[in-house]
This record gives C-alpha cells, structure tokens and sequence, in this order.
C-alpha cells in the first residue's frame, strides 16, 4: 500500500456498499421527495403532474392522518414503561438469585419470536371468546372480560401491551450489560451507608444506567415510529373504526390500497422529518453523555 | 434482631423470585399456549383450551405440514435468508475494512451516515422502489428482495464490523505490512480469520431480521409460490381459523428454527444486539 494508492483503495473496498446504499436509501428518498409534490400517475394515460403543496394540504386536514400520528405519539408511552420496567427487573437479576441466568434467558425470548407469530397468538388469546377472558370468567371477573381487539377504545392499549411485552428483554438485556462494568464497590458503598433496595436504584443504578437508558428510549421512539407496521398488519389491520392506523399502516393504506402514492410520499416525508429530529437528539444526547463519562 | 434479619431476607427472597418468576410466566405464555394447543386434537381442544394435552397427539403438527404450504415457505425463507445475509456480510466486510482499519479522511463521516441510515423506516423506501422494481418488471422476484434486504442491512452491518475491526491492534496490520503483505492479502488473512466472533455476530442478528420481516415480503412478493414464512402464516392463520391446535402447530414450526439458534448461539445475540449501545 504506497501513498498514491491509499487515496482510492478506500472508496474501493466500499464501493459495493456505497452502491447498495444508493439503490435502496438515497434514490428511493429522492424519489420520495419528488413524489411527495406530485400527483403520481399510474400509466402513460394519466401522466405524473406537479401539484406543489397539495398532498401536504390533504394530509394536514386528513383526520385519519391525525389519528395515525396521534396513535403514534399514544405508543410514546409504551417507553417510560418499558424503562421502568428494565431497571427494576435489571436490578433484581443484577443481586443474581438462584437461577438468574436461566431467568435473563427465558424473558428475552419475546425479543426473538417473530412479530407474525406473536400478532397471531395474542390474537387468539384477546379474543372475547378468547383464553383470557375463559380465564378471567372462571376466576369470577366476569366484567373484566372484554373485547380486547374489537373494541375502537381497548384495541391501541392491548396493542401497547403486546409491543411491551415483546421490547422489554432489547431493555432488560442492555441494562444488565452495563449493570455488569459498573464496579461492584458502588452498590457496596450504598449498602454499608445503610441504602435500601430503592435507594439503591435511585442512588446508584439509574445514575449509572443513565447513558444506556437514554440509548434505550431513543431506539424506542424510533421503533415506535418505524416499525410497529407488523403488529397493526397482523392484529388489527387497522381496525375496529381505524382506531389502531398508525402512521406507518396509513402510508401502506394510500400507496398500495388507494393508489394515492403523491399522499403516501407526502405522509412519508413527515414521518422522516419527525425520525430526523429524534436521531438528532440521539446523537446529541450521544455527545453530551460521552463527555459527561469521560470526566 | 438476628432472627428478624433473617426475616427480611427471606420477603427479599420471595419479593426477588415472585418478581422474576411472574414476569417470566407473561413472557412465556405465547409459546406455551402454542405448545400445547399444537398437541391437541381439535376436539381437545374445544374442551381443555388453556391446560396440558390430557392424550398428547402428534397429529395435529403433521397435519399442519401436510399439503406442503408450510414446507415451501419455510424453503423461500430460508433462501431469502442465507442469500441476503451472505451478501450483506460480504459487503459490509469489505466496506468495513477500510472504515476501521485504515486512515481513511472520508471514514468516520461514511460511518455516521450509516448510523444515520439505521433509522429510516423502511415504510418510506417501499413507496420509490416498488415504482422501481415494477417499472423494470422486477416485482415477484427473489433478486428485487434480496436486493432491498441486502441494502437495508448494510447500515448495521458495516457498523458493526467496522467498530469490532477498530479493536485488532494495528501494530499486527503494521507488521504484515512490513513484510510486504497487500491490503488485500491483510483482509483476508488477518482481519477475516481474526472476526469470527464479530461475523457470527452480524451473521446471527441480520438472520433474524430477514427471517421475521414482513412488509417488504408483502409487497415485493405477492406470488402464492414465492411467500416467505412471515406472509404464509398470517394466509395460514386465515385458512384454519376455525381450527386453532392447527395454527399453533403451524406457528411451533415457524418458531422452532429461530428459538434453537438463539439457545444455541445465545452470547452471539446478546453481543450483537447490546453492540454499540453500552459505551453509549
């Protein structure tokens, strides 16, 4: 490797991905930029015109736009749940009782299974003849029997619920991995000045989880943008009256239902606008927490 | 006080291990009830819907197969599984090197765009590339999802192995060096051979990605005999609505392969999964 060749040898070696990239993000969110000031045509016959700001106009007095975020920001609430829950549970294994290897291993199985077998199961179990209501009439709670998914006010929470269930071992497993390089000598210090359980976590743990927890919710947020679309798909295809279309499931809904692809690219282009500002605050975040760990 | 000590640390006990032992049963309660639902009979099942097979029968996950539906899914994911995952390890290796290795100015910006890219959802790239693949004729093909899959992984995957081949010391990249080794010979006996772990990882976490993705197989692979897995069960789910031991047999088959590699290869998942997020 001489000096001359050390300038192109790089961009050789990428050059396979710097390709792929191109094909599969940085023309198709071109494409979508321009798509998003079109009405896209579906054939020769009904050419693509320009339409400026028009599909923005449609979807800002869309209410079915509107809910779509909104039920996107109702999945927000999914994170604080799931933070809570991943340092408590962290904590508890981080004191390693009997068997808390087999423990991590059996509560990060929901991470793995995939989003179709978990939508159809719950499914089933939801059901209002379903296992849990049985369950919950045999355990004399008829009036805690109802109908998960069917109904438009229940469906978005038992939704949450599922995304819970299965994101909490991503959290539970991220915990622990820092739990494990903080010196032991904290938690030891805390409990020789007379700490409780709780004072730990709030003294010691979160402290030191804070940049993992910060990570934590970001990837969360994303994800709660990003990728809900396999849930919605498989458990409620939107339904019961649209009350589970999140933004994703409304992009799919305009482009591949209704062919209305200029409305879907212009959804689209929030949706990106929105990830953008989040990715912003990670990296942000990123930065300002490296500094305060290299102190 | 010796004794009431001793009575504080058993409630911690029973606290700890009602705790874990709760969350884990709600964690474990889908697979359960796929298991054994999946050794009922239909009839069985209409009367005993949540506890143990009382006569345990096979039937039902045969006859979940039978017909070969299930068969040929899992044959199409697996294909679109390796194919994407190879060639995306492949390339990603090969962008990597230079990114973790090498003193390369444009480097790090390359690298953050590509965590940037991580991010974009992938609802948005399926709006322009399915007006690509249908203006080349190129929808229900392998190719287009191989393509797409091998695309989106790249991000993650180049990270990845660039920020694992930025801990092989240079001072080894540097005598192979002086002994008049290429760059390319550098890659291939030094890096490589070195990444074992890191490549099983990358390996691992894109696998079950591609095997769980659905919305890309929706659209780019509407053709009966393409279907991969994700799609077949939600058609499988459909067809024997009525018959649930039938479905959950289907989704024991589904869920096997995926279950058996995460027990085996479970430090690779974990390592994969937590990489990049611990040192924040």
């Amino acid at each position: 490797m001489n000096d001359r060749s050390d300038r192109w040898l790089p961009w050789l070696y990428s050059l396979p991905m710097v390709g792929f990239v191109a094909l599969t993000f940085a023309y198709p969110m071109l494409c979508l930029l321009s798509y998003s000031l079109q009405h896209v045509g579906r054939s020769a016959y009904l050419p693509s015109r320009f339409v400026g700001l028009a599909n923005f106009r449609y979807i800002a007095a869309d209410s079915l736009f509107h809910g779509a975020i909104a039920n996107n920001l109702r999945l927000f609430l999914c994170v604080p749940v799931l933070l809570v829950l991943s340092v408590l549970l962290s904590q508890i294994l981080h004191d390693r009782p009997r068997g808390w290897k087999i423990y991590r291993s059996l509560l990060f199985i929901p991470y793995i299974l995939s989003i179709p077998v978990v939508g159809v199961v719950f499914g089933y179990l939801f059901q209002y003849q379903g296992q849990l209501n049985t369950g919950l009439r045999a355990l004399g709670f008829d009036g805690l029997a109802l109908d998960w998914l069917g109904n438009p006010g229940l469906a978005m929470p038992t939704i949450m619920f599922v995304i819970i269930w299965k994101e909490l071992g991503f959290g539970i497993i991220l915990c622990m991995a820092r739990l494990s390089s903080v010196g032991e000598h904290y938690f030891e210090a805390a409990r020789v000045d007379g700490a409780n359980w709780l004072q730990v976590i709030r003294f010691v743990t979160v402290p030191q989880l804070a940049p993992t927890l910060a990570f934590y919710a970001i990837v969360e947020l994303i994800n709660m943008l990003s990728w809900v679309f396999a849930y919605i798909y498989v458990m409620t295809l939107g339904g019961p009256q649209n009350s589970t279309v999140v933004t994703e499931f409304y992009i799919y809904q305009q482009v591949f239902q209704n062919s209305q692809i200029g409305v879907g690219a212009a959804a689209g282009v929030v949706l990106l606008g929105i990830v953008t500002v989040l990715l912003v605050t990670r990296q942000w975040l990123t930065r300002k927490l490296a500094v305060y760990e290299g102190e | 006080m010796k004794a009431s000590k001793r009575t504080t640390a058993w409630v911690a006990g029973v606290l700890q291990h009602g705790t874990l032992l709760a969350f884990t049963a709600v964690a474990l309660l889908p697979l359960y009830f796929m298991l054994v639902s999946a050794f009922k009979t239909r009839d069985e099942f209409l009367g005993n819907q949540f506890g143990l097979p009382q006569t345990p029968v096979v039937s039902t996950l045969l006859q979940s197969i039978a017909g070969g539906d299930l068969y040929r899914w899992v044959l199409n994911s697996l294909l679109v599984t390796v194919a994407s995952v190879l060639l995306s390890t492949a390339v990603a290796a090969l962008a990597a090197f230079p990114i973790g290795l090498m003193k390369w100015r444009a480097g790090p910006y390359v690298l953050g765009l590509l965590i940037a890219l991580m991010v974009v959802p992938p609802i948005v790239l399926v709006i322009p590339l399915f007006q690509v693949a249908a203006g080349l004729r190129q929808l229900n093909t392998y190719q287009t999802v191989i393509v797409i899959y091998t695309g989106m992984l790249l991000p993650f995957s180049t990270f990845l192995l660039a920020s694992f081949f930025k801990t092989i010391s240079p001072a080894l990249i540097e005598a192979a060096r002086m002994d008049g080794a290429g760059s390319w010979r550098i890659f291939m006996s030094i890096v490589l051979p070195l990444s074992g772990p890191a490549l099983a990882t990358v390996v691992t976490v894109q696998a079950l990605w591609v095997w769980n993705e659905l919305l890309i197989a929706i659209v780019f692979l509407q053709d009966d005999s393409l279907r991969t897995l994700m799609i077949g069960l939600t058609v499988f789910n459909s067809r024997y609505r009525i018959d649930v031991p039938v479905v959950m047999a289907g989704m024991v088959w589904a869920t096997l392969p995926m279950l058996l590699l995460y027990l085996a290869g479970q430090r690779f998942f974990i390592r994969g999964l937590t990489a990049g997020s611990v040192k924040g």
